[in-house]
């Protein structure tokens, strides 16, 4: 179980006084090198879970190591070996770009004669360097989210935590930061602790993925292993004709069980590798119109929903997490 | 002291000064507010003077001791909103994941905070000599004022962090600051205290510190050196600051869960 250079955490609890358990006993095992996706609705542990393993705030019980150093009682060491860009990035608006990585690489303890060159390299790998000089209060989301993590690369961390990177990004802004995030593992090594709560962010990022709910982790494994431990895709078709829905679903009993379907009628297939073809060959063959056909991939959704019997869009409306400042019971 | 320490309270004490600069009222109503003050005061009371025993005829010099009282005031607030902000925002933990020592925050914080209260003291002397106030004590006088000016720069800025550090908001800081202007109002900031005929007041202004650092800068411009009033100046600011200080220091370490 022991990894010098990855992530372990065994039991982890943080209990609040007058507060709910926010995290309650997690195991878990983050290799060297990789993008580790901690998956969960708002409230249901993730940031806790964060700022314990980053030594910011000290479990209630269990243990940790990070890179190889106890969270508790080699708490610098832990901090020299990581890295973090926590959730809403940590940035002074009145600061520019270019004065944020001088005052990191100062208090990280860069020589001085190495600083200027490091900044300028990591404001260049961010695509800042254009707006180094301006004050932060006038970069987008985006552009913060990017300065925040050239601001967590300064010391080049073994490993790196990222707290819902991506979240109120545009489409465009998101997906230069999961390449980038790609890059820092493949091609760096490091090690991402990444945590979201956005389904295709784990699925097209993490090696792995954690699922946690209510201070629990629910499931883990590969994306791919856990959507195909919840189960076979599922075929939805709808008939031209709304009445021809009976018979639609007589032909598609043939090829599996049928299921809750949002327009049409439905089956979950009998085999994972079905032939959607041989489907379509048989809708054509009884002469039955159809205007929409759709092969549904179980998601991380799915998997969410089987393990905890709710669907992770909405789940964490009903609590968020409790503030860091609490007192520990 | 390490290099490595120095060089940390310098990049936050830069930040914290260049903080405040670019945040023009920040710098403008602290020097505006008390130079009218001042003003107002200088010109409406200057008939108290006729007092027997008020130690001199100009009110304007005897006035000139209180927007000392009055910058620290503004120290204490900007100090502390500032601390709050970082609270608030993450920074502070951003901070706090850096091999950062706690007392290199602090000591960044109240460099910066000291910084301006220099600029602060300087705009109230120079503004007292081109009004024509004659300062008894001298040059040395006004070298100590400056001195004494930044020990009451470091007290208060200390009490705006421990705020910051215990409360973790902005609005709460902000929400001593009536408080601590009530301070100075029922101090001996518009009347010697021998000469306040209301006893009540004249107990309370005995009682409040304020007085006694008003009354340690006061000496130095209207009566020269006066051996008592600086040591219960010096004395208090220096009681104030430790205390500020420590409880700054501690809050931080509390606020500053890391292992």
């Amino acid at each position: 179980m022991a990894d010098e250079h990855g992530i372990v955490a065994t039991g982890l609890v943080r209990e609040y006084k007058k507060g709910p358990r926010a995290v309650d006993g997690i195991d878990l095992v983050v290799h060297p090198g990789e993008i580790y996706g901690f998956l969960g609705p708002n409230g249901a542990g993730k940031s806790t879970t964060v700022h314990m393993l980053t030594t910011l705030l000290p479990p209630t019980a269990g243990t940790a190591t990070v890179a190889g150093y106890d969270i508790v009682r080699e708490g610098p060491q832990v901090r020299a070996a990581i890295g973090a860009a926590l959730q809403e990035a940590a940035l002074d608006p009145l600061l520019t770009g270019r004065e944020h990585l001088r005052l990191q690489t100062t208090l990280q303890g860069i020589p001085r004669s190495e600083r200027a060159r490091r900044g300028e390299l990591l404001l260049e790998r961010v695509g800042l360097s254009q707006a180094a000089d301006r004050k932060v209060r006038g970069y987008s989301g985006g552009m913060k989210r990017r300065l925040d993590l050239a601001l967590a690369l300064v010391h080049s961390p073994q490993i790196l935590f990222l707290d819902e990177p991506t979240t109120g990004l545009d489409v465009q802004s998101r997906s230069a930061l999961w390449e980038e995030v790609r890059r820092l593992a493949t091609d760096d090594g490091v090690t991402v602790f990444l945590t979201t709560q956005y389904l295709e962010e784990a699925d097209v990022l993490a090696n792995r993925v954690g699922i946690i709910d209510h201070g629990r982790i629910v499931a883990e494994g590969t994306p791919a292993q856990l959507k195909a431990d919840v189960g076979r895709p599922t075929v939805e078709v709808v008939p031209t004709d709304s009445e021809e829905k009976e018979r639609a679903a007589a032909i598609l009993a043939r090829f599996g069980e049928p299921c809750v379907a949002v327009q049409g009628v439905a089956v979950r297939l009998r085999t994972s590798d079905a032939d959607l073809a041989e489907i379509v060959r048989a809708l054509d063959a009884e002469s039955l119109k159809v205007e929409n056909l759709q092969l549904h991939q179980p998601s991380l959704d799915d998997v969410f929903l089987a393990k905890t019997g709710r669907s992770l869009e909405g789940a964490g409306e009903e609590e968020e997490e409790p503030e860091l400042a609490l007192e520990p019971a | 002291m390490s290099e490595r320490f120095v060089e940390q309270v310098g990049q936050l004490a830069r930040r914290s000064v260049v903080r405040t600069a670019r945040q023009p009222a920040n710098i403008v109503f602290p020097l505006v507010f008390p130079l009218l003050l001042l003003a107002v005061n200088s010109s409406g009371l200057q008939s108290a003077t006729h007092l027997p025993g008020f130690p001199t005829d100009s009110y304007l010099a005897f006035a000139l001791a209180v927007p000392f009282m009055q910058g620290a005031l503004f120290a204490t607030m900007n100090a502390g909103t500032d601390l709050a902000r970082d609270i608030q925002t993450g920074f502070l933990n951003r901070l706090a994941l850096t091999p950062m020592r706690g007392v290199a925050l602090l000591a960044g914080q109240l460099g910066g905070v000291m910084a301006m209260t220099a600029v602060q003291a300087a705009v109230w002397i120079i503004a007292g000599l081109i009004l024509g106030v004659h300062f008894a004590a001298g040059a040395g006088g006004i070298a100590v004022i400056f001195v004494f000016s930044l020990l009451i720069g470091l007290g208060f800025g200390a009490l705006g962090a421990f705020l910051a550090l215990r409360t973790g908001s902005g609005e709460a800081v902000q929400g001593m600051f009536p408080v601590f202007f009530v301070f100075l109002f029922i101090s001996s900031m518009a009347m010697p205290r021998n000469l306040i005929e209301i006893k009540w007041f004249q107990t309370a202004a005995t009682l409040n510190p304020v007085s006694y650092l008003i009354e340690g800068i006061r000496s130095l411009i209207v009566i020269g050196w006066d051996a008592e009033a600086l040591a219960l100046g010096f004395g208090t600011a220096l009681l104030i600051a430790a205390i500020a200080v420590s409880l700054a220091t501690f809050s931080l370490r509390t606020r500053l869960t890391r292992s």
